[in-house]
């Protein structure tokens, strides 16, 4: 059966350690990479891969929070605050060393906000749980306030640094050009793309030494001593891999909006990413990607709803429903925040396993 | 028999679609697409601001402002304040074709303005982003419209320097410029010091970090320590009553105290208490109080309509008037494009035309004699200053600019974002 792991035998290492085992997944994977890489882009239009795009950027940033909050149990509410350390760090050194290609920078971003997150997990070693959020609470508003007052770093009294958008390599009547991304669509790749690497690095990751001992960490962590990891290490490369994700975000979102500005990356947006990552589930890569969509998409998509159903039933003009929908929207927001960890309390990845498990053992109830 | 009833059938039909096709033709409804915050952090201010751009917007329509058989929709989208959302109700509005865009908040101004360049609309930052978007060769679809922070620095210098010549003291007054530790309190900052080092006051600059809510340490040592004769107050949020209580509780004189346009509502005098604001100062880029030609006008307008005007929206006139200021601009913009190119033919770099043609456009003295250019796209950064007087906000001045020369000096230095 391809979804079944009845007469799959595992014969040598290679099977063994695939991340797939049965023929489904890997069928849907193919599946799910042409529709994202082929048929999206084909078909949607410049608002859709717009919006595609900031579910995108959330996604990595919800995956790397997961990495430290789900998989290694350490709580962060600065994740924003690293954002943006790889915000500046690529829009500083694209500003700095005009010629230096856009892909530099981003990994540039990425290994600052490593190195800071590192530094700022150093007190994991001693503390945990909210004694530890707490702590990173203080990374957030030190590193707020850096970019804040440091204006020869953050690019004067306004905070933000603009950029040159990232160029790539393109034929054009049989002549190789370098053009400037300028729509939605070049921006869907460079997301999904950067997306992809992201989740295949996070799936290979728990099948490592490193990964299973994160998860040993927050486990037990005294028991994971005691079989010989290092705590310390690990967490903070722990730290410093949640970091880099949220360091390539917080590029992507410098990218995507051509500027660094740090008011897009306040204690609010740490505490979305940390809803993200409750709500879709916490360690699981799946369940990330489910927050974050959740969390983007639930205002816009209740605002769509509320608007026609308040034009249908109510009559409300556009000034109306302008007026009374934003209320509503929070109230909805909120109840189906509630509505979802009341069902399941361990998130939508619960959910969706829930679902392929009954399919699992179909047509009988359970084995 | 048959033959002529087909002919007459189809000529008729044919003359239908030919009315039909003719009234598409002529009657189109231009979108206006802007962003509010109603449910985030700002709720306080958008929720009467942008009820009042939609109040213009249907005044207009009524009026036929924008020619036989055109209108204008005003497409508004909720973000919260929330960046992503923000980019996310531009893109909506631009599916819906927008020619026109009023922005909403600091960083959706900045995280729009290359969207803004690439699509050649005109966006509308009243109050928000940056002050260097007045020059409208560096930003040329950004229109800040209303006085931007270096203007208002100007202005309240300007008026200060008045006030302190026409009450007849001597030398120069101590300045203390309290404002609250942001890209938008700092602003300022530059202007300040620039007219400072010209005409040589002393001056000292007092940070309140944000939220704002205890500014005690901040003000004793204004009032106390460094003994000001004046207080210029760039705060926001709940941060302008504290202020104003503040000051008052340590009894210094209300009328040397001048606020930014910010910390300028009837609810920040609500907040900290009338009677201790008696004689605050501040600066206003648009009408305040409801004894204007053009509030009377939408107040008729709900009562031709049969519903009751929303009185308690309008009362917060600081706000209200504001957003009925920023749809009045967009919609004269709008006209000016029909005018200018037809309105089957408008496109938004028209409409951005049409801000560059706003002249002297004042409602009868509810907005300031806007003159905007392609080179300013501020329109001369006008304030008006109006004092708390008997528990009212009153008008003490005529619209006002302040060091003109030295803030266009900035204004021209200021370079094009990239992108």
């Amino acid at each position: 059966m391809i979804n079944r792991e009845t007469g799959t035998f595992k014969r040598t290492y290679a099977e063994d350690l695939a991340i797939f085992r049965t023929p489904l997944p890997k069928i849907a994977i193919g599946v799910i990479a042409l529709v994202v890489f082929v048929i999206v882009p084909w078909l949607g239009g410049s608002y859709w891969l717009g919006g595609l795009n900031l579910i995108g950027i959330a996604s990595l940033g919800a995956l790397g929070l997961n990495i430290l909050v789900g998989y290694t149990g350490q709580i962060s509410v600065g994740h924003a605050a690293f954002m943006s350390v790889g915000a500046y760090t690529a829009a500083v050194i694209l500003r700095e060393f005009p010629g230096t290609h856009w892909l530099f920078a981003m990994l540039g971003g990425g290994c600052a906000a490593a190195l800071v997150g590192m530094f700022f997990g150093i007190p994991s070693l001693r503390i945990k749980g909210l004694y530890l959020a707490v702590s990173t609470l203080a990374a957030q508003l030190i590193i707020e306030w850096v970019i804040n007052h440091w204006s020869w770093l953050s690019g004067g009294a306004q905070g933000s640094i603009y950029i040159q958008p990232p160029t790539f390599p393109w034929i054009e009547n049989g002549e190789l050009v370098v053009r400037k991304m300028d729509a939605n669509l070049h921006y869907y790749y460079l997301i999904y793309t950067v997306l992809a690497v992201g989740i295949v690095f996070a799936l290979n990751l728990f099948r490592s030494h490193l990964g299973r001992a994160f998860i040993a960490v927050r486990d037990r962590d005294i028991a994971a001593e005691i079989i010989g990891i290092n705590i310390f290490r690990t967490k903070l490369v722990a730290f410093g891999i949640a970091s880099f994700y949220a360091g390539i975000t917080g590029v992507l979102y410098t990218y995507f909006y051509s500027i660094a500005n740090f008011e897009s990356f306040t204690l609010l947006v740490s505490i979305q990413f940390l809803a993200m990552c409750i709500i879709g589930g916490l360690g699981s890569i799946l369940g990330s990607i489910l927050g974050a969509i959740f969390i983007t998409m639930l205002p816009i998509v209740l605002d769509f709803i509320l608007r026609g159903v308040g034009g249908a039933v109510f009559g409300w003009d556009d000034a109306a429903a302008s007026a009374i929908m934003p209320q509503w929207n929070l109230i909805m927001f909120g109840g189906l925040i509630m509505f979802f960890l009341v069902v399941e309390p361990d998130g939508l990845a619960k959910m969706w396993r829930n679902f392929t498990d009954y399919f699992r053992v179909w047509p009988f109830p359970y084995v | 028999m048959k033959h002529p009833r087909i002919a007459t059938l189809a000529l008729a039909s044919a003359a239908l679609a030919a009315a039909m096709a003719a009234g598409t033709a002529s009657a189109r409804e231009l979108v206006l697409g802007f962003q509010c915050d109603r449910s985030g952090p700002t709720q306080l201010v958008g929720n009467f601001l942008c009820d009042g751009a939609h109040d213009y917007i249907r005044l207009a329509n009524r009026n036929g402002m924008f020619g036989e058989g055109n209108s204008v929709r005003a497409f508004e989208i909720d973000h919260g304040y929330n960046v992503p959302r923000g980019v996310e109700a531009y893109e909506r509005s631009k599916e819906a074709g927008h020619v026109s865009y009023g922005l909403y908040g600091t960083p959706h101004t900045y995280a729009l303005t290359p969207k803004l360049t690439t699509d050649q609309v005109p966006g509308t930052s009243p109050g928000f982003g940056s002050a260097g978007a007045a020059n409208g060769q560096s930003y040329p679809y950004v229109f800040p419209v209303a006085a931007t922070y270096w203007s208002q620095a100007g202005a309240a210098v300007q008026f200060l320097m008045d006030e302190w010549e026409a009450s007849g003291q001597s030398g120069l007054p101590k300045v203390a410029y309290l404002y609250y530790d942001n890209p938008a309190g700092r602003e300022p900052l530059e202007i300040l010091r620039d007219i400072q080092g010209r005409i040589g006051f002393e001056m000292r600059e007092f940070a309140v970090p944000p939220p704002g809510v205890d500014m005690r340490p901040q003000v004793l040592d204004i009032v106390r320590n460094y003994k000001a004769d004046w207080v210029i107050n760039h705060t926001f949020g709940k941060a302008p009553a504290v202020s104003i209580k503040e000051l008052s509780r340590l009894r210094f004189p209300m009328n040397r105290v001048i606020g930014f346009v910010w910390a300028a509502s009837e609810a920040d005098m609500q907040a900290a208490g009338w009677e201790a604001a008696e004689g605050y100062q501040a600066l206003q880029f648009a009408g305040v109080g409801q004894n204007h030609k053009v509030i009377d006008q939408i107040k008729a307008m709900y009562a031709e309509e049969g519903k009751e005007a929303p009185d308690d929206k309008m009362a917060v006139s600081v706000y209200y008037n504001r957003g009925v200021f920023i749809g009045a601009l967009h919609a004269r913009a709008i006209a000016n494009a029909i005018e200018a190119v037809g309105a089957d033919n408008v496109t938004g770099d028209d409409v951005r035309k049409g801000f560059e043609s706003i002249s002297d456009f004042t409602l009868g003295g509810f907005m300031p004699p806007l003159n905007i250019t392609p080179e300013d796209h501020e329109g001369g950064g006008w304030v008006q200053v109006w004092q708390v007087r008997d528990g009212a906000w009153v008008p003490i001045t005529d619209w006002i600019q302040g060091y003109r020369d030295v803030i266009m000096e900035h204004v021209e230095k200021a370079e094009p974002p990239a992108g």
